[in-house]
């Protein structure tokens, strides 16, 4: 078992309250297994991804990564953010090599080379990334993540700031390194079609109080078209549950005015599905 | 019209007025002619100065830029390691902080009685007055370069296995270049400021020659001092500081290419 969290709960102080982000968090990746952590935005989906990276703590509970605690940040655990979080100042291959410091300057280079020509951009080793679209920093970022052989891929809604097209074509490609290099990959996403074409396994968070809802499997080949009336089935069942998670959030948020509002729900969840 | 071409007719149209106020002054007296500076009088003053038998201007421009130099690489390296103190020390920079703050409010040359009698009419006195008017904002600068650095580079670096010292010299340092230039620019300016200020009190340098020129009622040199200083200036900043700066901000991705 690769990684494994163990009635995992956050809390944290806002305005003197003790606030609880989500609670028992069980749930267990084993190697290989590409996971996405899907639900609405206060879910804590990004927190509980930060406290497997090792940059926030566990309030109560156990994280475990083939059986040893977690206790911080480390190059055994590959993170992609949503914004690329590139050093502006080093170029690509500087960039990618940045991740690789226990290496002799040699063996860096070559395999940050190496894993440029996986994201296919071996041809923009030199350039800076003011000079590369959106997209190719992410796969920069994707490199430099994977340059560093980690036990796990962690993504914090690597794609979130893309535009559609950039977006389902790195989809392709993440599944084609994914092939290619068995990582296991745990992917946070609010976006329930890319989770349904992406993951082995959807790990549906619920919110106030954060919490898993549901577990499912997914079985079906790839790639999986949206036309597919298996992936459609499986998107609208995930949108069933998630419309009630939304509907607390949208209660909360509206207070009394939200009765009003109800008509417009279903027309805003459905704006889930592929964004 | 081009841009250059635009300040040349303008330079030129500047000059003519100035030749012909002189001209005027001349048949006219509104002034004592001798208090009024001509275009070929300062042109002769600055052939003098750089090529004639006792090169004054040349020495004393000399003189100011060892001075300039090393009070700038001062400023720069007191500047920087304080600013990097005010960053990293809450302590440091709620108490030491707000005395910079206060000090960078007082001109510097206000220091001069002090640092006369501290070091003499020398070099060191000068330098002095020079550090103290360009560290402060080369401080501030650096301080506020290391606070902005993005977290999320920070958060990065660490997820690679940096921490300590390592972290800040790959990713804090570079990462605050943009405004320590800022800082830099401003310590340059306010070092030339006082150098000049300084030097009008003590000996040698371009000041100095100021203050030898409004003695010998020499307005042609007072002007020909004023252009080689805007000269200096301008090599100093267009040539290094915008150059440098503009390749900084677009790499840094700060401003388009």
């Amino acid at each position: 078992m690769e990684l494994e969290l163990k009635d995992v709960s956050k809390t944290f102080d806002k305005d003197g309250q003790p606030y609880q982000v989500f609670s028992d968090v069980t749930l267990s990746v084993p190697s290989g297994q590409f996971v996405s952590l899907l639900g609405p935005s206060g879910c804590g989906k990004s927190t509980l991804l930060n406290i497997v990276a090792g940059l926030e703590e566990a309030t109560t509970g156990q994280v475990l990564l083939n059986g040893q605690p977690i206790t911080g940040p480390g190059p055994d655990r590959g993170v992609v953010f949503q914004e690329p979080a590139l050093m502006p100042w080093l170029n690509v291959l500087e960039n990618v090599t940045f991740a690789l410091k226990a290496l002799g300057k040699e063996e860096r280079e070559e395999r940050a080379i190496n894993y440029l020509k996986l994201v296919h951009l071996s041809k923009f080793i030199k350039a800076y990334p003011h000079e590369l679209s959106g997209g190719m920093r992410q796969r920069v970022a994707i490199a430099r993540a994977l340059a560093m052989d980690p036990h796990i891929l962690l993504m914090d809604e690597p794609f979130g700031a893309l535009d559609e097209q950039t977006r389902m074509m790195l989809h392709k490609e993440l599944l084609a390194i994914w092939s290619q290099t068995k990582k296991t990959i745990l992917f946070v996403t609010h976006n329930i079609r890319e989770a349904v074409q992406l993951s082995d396994r959807i790990v549906l968070m619920g919110t106030r109080p954060g919490r898993i809802i549901k577990v499912f499997e997914v079985h079906l080949p790839r790639p999986r078209l949206a036309t597919d009336p298996e992936v459609a089935r499986l998107e609208e069942e995930i949108m069933d549950l998630l419309g009630v998670e939304i509907e607390k959030v949208m209660k909360e948020e509206m207070g009394d005015e939200y009765g009003a509002e109800k008509g417009h729900l279903l027309h805003r969840t459905s704006s889930l599905v592929g964004d | 019209m081009n841009t250059a071409l635009r300040r040349v007719i303008f330079f030129i149209a500047l000059l003519a007025l100035w030749e012909i106020s002189y001209r005027l002054n001349l048949h006219l007296e509104f002034t004592p002619v001798r208090s009024f500076p001509n275009v070929l009088g300062v042109l002769e003053q600055l052939y003098i100065g750089f090529f004639g038998e006792h090169k004054i201007l040349l020495f004393a421009v000399l003189t100011s830029m060892k001075r300039l130099i090393v009070g700038f690489i001062l400023a720069l390296i007191i500047g920087t390691l304080l600013g990097i103190m005010l960053a990293r020390y809450k302590v440091v920079d709620e108490t030491l902080g707000a005395l910079i703050i206060a000090l960078q409010s007082i001109p510097s040359i206000v220091w001069l009685p002090l640092a006369m009698i501290w070091f003499g009419r020398n070099d060191m006195a000068i330098i002095f007055i020079m550090v103290i008017g360009g560290t402060w904002s080369m401080a501030l600068n650096t301080r506020m370069g290391f606070k902005n650095v993005q977290p999320l580079l920070i958060k990065a670096a660490q997820t690679m296995g940096y921490s300590g010292f390592p972290l800040f010299r790959k990713v804090m340092f570079p990462a605050s270049i943009p405004y320590a230039l800022t800082g830099a620019r401003l310590a340059w300016a306010f070092n030339w400021r006082a150098l000049i200020a300084a030097e009008l009190l003590a000996t040698g340098g371009l000041g100095h020659t100021l203050q030898y020129a409004a003695d010998f009622f020499n307005m042609n040199l007072v002007v020909a001092i004023m252009v080689i200083i805007s000269i200096l200036g301008i090599i100093a900043d267009q040539l290094f500081f915008q150059r440098v700066e503009k390749r900084v901000l677009t790499r840094w991705g700060l401003e388009r290419a």
